[in-house]
């Protein structure tokens, strides 16, 4: 097992230079001057230009930037945002709770809803029930969802009038932040309606983000259980005259969700290209937007600091994925070794 | 058994009909998912739409009629007849997705193109040479995996700038990883198979080997693989050109025109509403097909 975690963690030492070599020649194959679009000046006189060439290393050989920079990475500094002149891991810290929990809702839905769906279809394979819940969750998985969330901003904002339809709270409310998650600082806070105020901002925007998540583990689930209920083991316990909730539930589900806990951890880079939409729509004040909002504004440290934050949260998300798929499915470490 | 008797075996007059035979295969499992052959249907007939555009369409899509602003769905009245309405400039919304069809299915056909033979290519180098040339491109590979393809595809687009060309080519890189592993892990599998240990034996170049021999038994994976690129190429295509960073206005892509409406959506829902179920549609239609290729190609199915 140990040496199975040293392995797997050793293979993430390329991805990260490769990270960052990615972001480092993001911001030198930048159109036009360096200096400028990094500085955010324009029309600067040669002094000036001069004094920003050698305060943003520009003068240095490339090699030396590049270690540079990963060695200040390395010490936590990802840079600093041109707009507010703030350190980006600062700013990134700031709005990820936001994007963490509407990415954890959204992961709920898709996961209490997608499963009992999969299982389901499995079980009745073949039925009007399997075609017509995996003819919808196609419908889910092609779904463009920035159409998606502006369709419902219609239905339930325009038209109907029943939901929020941006930001995370009512304005009506002055939360203080304790942990970033507003469905728990609105709690804490004691406001009479802060809570509710909270979750109904957060019903659209996490049924937006789900969806896709929510049809993958679905067809997921019900390939995996499809495999699993052909084994010997699954006919022998219903020889054995077990009730079915018996053998779908604990000899089925058991061995199908090796497959579908590694799907769910897959899934977090969806759910972070999904953020970016969502979040741009429902103007929720996260990761995704942040990003948008910075290559809008071409602020280029931004965008660099925030692509090797993401890279770097979805390579430690996959590992410790891979690392709970060798602890419930012993076979891949002997197999991998 | 020498080389020109090899070459007569594989060229001789027997090849067409065993094509033929293998075609007629593909067919009879694919035609027996109803709904895949239904999405094979409806992309054809968008493909016909996007090539006849010019005839079909019933307005120039940049046309913009000033006394029909944002008009709402009608037809068989007196004037404005717009059956899918008109956006803020008064221009007809069905000949714009009309046109539309012609932009998303060039840059997903375009995006599967440069995928797949790149894609090829570096999965077959990997394969046959493995060691540092195959660590050296996978890692690659993983670099461009570890970051979510939208926003690699942003960064890309900010490098090259907006448009919908340099959308494009960004999509295609982050898709490049799914068509690299998929070869060089078929390729693997094929590469110690007997027939090509017998190629070898009777002398055939590296060249031979790799694109002649072995590369036409790993064609099955790849095909679905483009298929379903295909269909998330013309998503994230749209999702570009919403967010501003792909197709510019007025150019009439799908993700453009919901983006240029999406102020108008709530007094003319119309105007966002049809653009994105043209997309929907188009994808629904291409993963229908493709599930029912898998089904068709992946001989594991074929026995249950």
């Amino acid at each position: 097992m140990f040496s199975f975690v040293i392995r797997r963690v050793a293979l993430l030492v390329p991805i990260f230079f490769g990270v960052t070599l990615i972001s480092f020649g993001f911001i030198r194959m930048l159109p036009g001057d360096p200096v400028a679009a990094l500085a955010g000046e324009r029309d600067m006189t040669p002094e000036r230009h001069a004094e920003m060439m050698a305060r943003l290393g520009l003068d240095k050989p490339a090699w030396e930037q590049y270690f540079d920079y990963v060695w200040k990475l390395l010490h936590g500094d990802f840079g600093t945002s041109v707009l507010t002149n703030r350190p980006v891991l600062d700013e990134f810290m700031e709005l990820f709770p936001a994007t963490l929990e509407l990415g954890m809702a959204a992961m709920l839905l898709a996961i209490i809803i997608g499963l009992p769906i999969g299982i389901f279809a499995a079980v009745k394979r073949g039925t009007f029930y399997d075609q017509g819940l995996m003819g919808l969750s196609l419908v889910g998985y092609s779904m463009p969802i920035f159409w998606w969330g502006l369709l419902l901003i219609i239905l339930f904002g325009g038209i109907w009038g029943l939901t929020p339809v941006s930001g995370r709270i009512s304005f009506l409310f002055d939360v203080e932040t304790v942990t970033g998650f507003l469905l728990i600082d609105s709690l804490l806070s004691g406001e009479e309606g802060a809570f509710a105020s909270a979750v109904s901002h957060m019903i659209l925007p996490t049924i937006v983000l789900g969806t896709i998540p929510l049809a993958i583990i679905a067809r997921q689930t019900r390939s995996a259980m499809l495999e699993v209920l052909s084994e010997d083991y699954v006919r022998t316990a219903r020889a054995k005259g077990l009730s079915p909730l018996r053998v779908y539930g604990l000899h089925a589900l058991r061995n199908a969700m090796i497959t579908v806990i590694t799907v769910i951890g897959l899934q977090v880079g969806t759910l972070m290209a999904g953020a970016i939409l969502t979040e741009t729509i429902f103007s929720w004040p996260g990761i995704g937007k942040w990003i948008i909002f910075s290559v809008f504004s071409r602020d280029y440290y931004a965008v660099q600091g925030g692509l090797v934050l993401i890279a770097m949260m979805i390579m430690s998300v996959n590992l410790v994925v891979d690392i709970l798929y060798g602890l419930i499915n012993p076979r891949i470490l002997h197999t991998s070794s | 058994m020498n080389q020109s008797t090899i070459n007569s075996i594989e060229s001789g007059p027997r090849q067409p009909s065993v094509l033929r035979r293998n075609l007629l295969e593909f067919w009879y499992y694919f035609s027996e998912s109803k709904t895949a052959v239904v999405g094979l249907a409806y992309l054809v007939g968008i493909i016909l739409m996007a090539i006849f555009a010019d005839f079909i369409a019933p307005h120039d899509p940049t046309i913009q009629y000033r006394d029909c602003l944002e008009q709402a769905p009608s037809w068989g009245g007196d004037k404005c007849n717009f059956l899918f309405g008109t956006d803020y400039a008064g221009r007809d919304m069905l000949s714009r997705i009309i046109y539309g069809t012609r932009l998303s299915l060039v840059a997903g056909g375009m995006v599967v193109i440069l995928c797949l033979s790149i894609g090829i290519v570096f999965g077959v180098i990997a394969g046959y040479f493995r060691g540092w040339v195959d660590t050296i491109i996978m890692r690659i590979m993983d670099t461009i995996l570890s970051v979510p393809g939208l926003l690699m595809a942003l960064v890309l687009v900010a490098i090259l700038g907006p448009g919908l060309l340099n959308a494009m080519i960004a999509i295609s890189i982050t898709y490049l990883p799914y068509f690299v592993r998929l070869t060089r892990a078929s390729y693997i599998t094929e590469n110690t198979k007997e027939y090509v240990v017998a190629s070898k034996v009777s002398g055939a170049g590296k060249f031979r080997i790799m694109f002649i021999t072995i590369l036409p038994n790993c064609m099955a994976p790849l095909i679905v693989q483009a298929t379903l690129s295909f269909s998330t190429a013309i998503l994230d295509t749209a999702a570009l050109g919403f967010l501003g960073m792909g197709a510019q206005p007025p150019t009439p892509e799908w993700g453009t025109l919901i983006a240029e409406n999406r102020d108008l959506m709530l007094s003319a829902p119309w105007t966002v509403t049809f653009p994105g179920l043209a997309i929907l549609l188009a994808v629904l239609a291409i993963n229908l097909m493709g599930d029912g290729l898998r089904d068709a190609l992946d001989p594991k199915m074929k026995r249950s």
